[in-house]
């Protein structure tokens, strides 16, 4: 059983409809508990980090997050993904769950549309597994203002959009962001969540 | 760099895939459902669903659509025609759709532009436009299924609508539509070079050829067609092939 958190963000059905087309079960839940027994978790956002951030506090849910992601597969979407670094500049200065190290702030190049937003092709940095199976000409849809500043150990897979744009990052143990839809973005998109459940031997 | 985007419109009443010749005999010719999932196979980057259910009754049924395509598809749906409300917009985004694309009621009330935006982010909001030159390097909006001539200038309504918070332009030429001669590039190099954010080229698209040519003669970031994809004449990978051959990138 996969666990995506809701907590009042975005259209979070479609990352469900894609887990159901896949065959993998799965519950959309801000209930402790049952993000606790889950098999892997899935935390998607779509909207601004602070206001994501006080409705993750509020919903007491921090806490259960960071115990979550150092012992289970954990991949945060889109603003789910920037959720996972230390800090946030949208709007004001804000604390992020602090699982992967770096901080959000907005793509810089100010010649460039912003959001960035469209298909993007994804250029691989560090192996991991949740490009087996994938080619070297994939392309994932994003839709994004902010991007995230990282080390190289954490940049799995980034996207050429003025500069680098991470989109796939990672602790190198449970925790994956990415900052794509991986929901929306066709077959790619579906394969690279297959690839994260199976993370979980289920 | 991202790719150029092709999107195929399906025309949905009731429920049904329609087409029309000259809006006259319209007949219903499939499942959108289905319709879509066979575009997602051939490789659209985005699907837009064009409701033009006439009853208010008849409303509810696109949101079934896309609810039911949302499970099958997995890329970027977007829904027009008939959104006149935060309400509607915030029902369509719930029943699973990515972005809305507002037209005739934009023009007529610009603050939906402002307040979907404010609300659900300038990313789920298109504007569509219809146009139609009245001289050189010179257009006026339409309404009404480019019915009604509004008067307004095309280049000030573009700034307008950037300024108030829309993500997109769905830019439908008038002039173009139905001749299947080519996109109109004058006025796609006009709106183009007027505003910062994505223009989705519509209107006109007759042979392999065109989308090619609007890519690479305008800075466009998407091209739109409905009857050549539908009526199978073309199939979105050729299109992307064809592109491609010529050096823009696709996905």
């Amino acid at each position: 059983m996969i666990a995506i958190i809701d907590y009042g963000a975005g259209n979070i059905f479609s990352v469900k409809n894609a887990l159901d087309h896949l065959g993998k079960e799965s519950i959309l839940t801000a209930d402790k508990e049952v993000i606790a027994s889950a098999d892997a978790v899935i935390l998607p956002g779509v909207g601004a980090f602070p206001w994501a951030m006080k409705k993750l506090t509020e919903s007491g849910l921090v806490d259960t997050i960071k115990e979550q992601a150092k012992q289970k597969p954990f991949m945060g979407i889109c603003l789910g993904m920037q959720l996972l670094f230390e800090k946030s500049f949208e709007f004001e200065e804000c604390d992020g769950l602090g699982l992967i190290k770096g901080y959000v702030d907005r793509i810089p190049e100010d010649d460039l549309i912003i959001p960035h937003m469209g298909w993007n092709k994804l250029e691989y940095n560090h192996e991991c597994k949740l490009f087996d199976g994938l080619g070297n000409d994939e392309f994932v849809y994003f839709v994004h203002s902010y991007k995230a500043f990282c080390d190289d150990d954490s940049l799995y897979a980034y996207s050429t959009y003025g500069s680098s744009v991470p989109a796939v990052v990672g602790d190198g143990r449970f925790v994956y962001g990415c900052q794509f839809h991986p929901e929306k973005s066709g077959k790619t998109g579906l394969k690279i969540l297959e690839n994260f459940t199976a993370l979980s031997g289920r | 760099m991202l790719a150029k985007r092709i999107i195929p419109c399906l025309d949905v009443r009731d429920g049904k895939v329609v087409k029309g010749v000259n809006f006259q005999g319209i007949k219903e010719v499939g499942d959108p459902v289905e319709c879509a999932a066979e575009y997602d196979k051939q490789g659209a980057d985005e699907i837009v669903f064009y409701d033009i259910t006439a009853s208010h009754e008849g409303r509810g049924v696109i949101l079934d659509v896309v609810r039911e395509t949302a499970k099958k598809v997995f890329v970027p749906l977007t829904v027009g025609g008939g959104i006149k409300t935060v309400d509607d917009i915030r029902n369509t985004l719930r029943a699973g759709a990515d972005k809305v694309s507002v037209n005739s009621q934009a023009v007529q009330n610009p603050q939906l532009i402002k307040d979907g935006a404010d609300i659900f982010g300038s990313q789920c909001i298109c504007v569509g436009i219809d146009a139609k030159a009245i001289g050189t390097n010179k257009w006026t909006v339409y309404i009404n299924g480019g019915r009604i001539d509004m008067g307004i200038d095309l280049i000030d309504w573009v700034k307008q609508i950037e300024q108030l918070g829309a993500g997109e332009i769905c830019l439908n030429s008038i002039d173009t539509d139905g001749v299947r001669g080519g996109f109109d590039i004058p006025m796609l190099k006009a709106v183009v070079n007027a505003v910062k954010i994505p223009v989705i080229a519509s209107g006109g698209a007759g042979k392999l050829g065109d989308f090619a040519d609007a890519f690479l003669q305008t800075d466009c970031s998407a091209a739109l067609a409905a009857s050549l994809f539908h009526f199978k004449e073309l199939t979105v990978g050729q299109v992307k092939d064809d592109c491609r051959s010529k050096g823009i990138i696709v996905r």
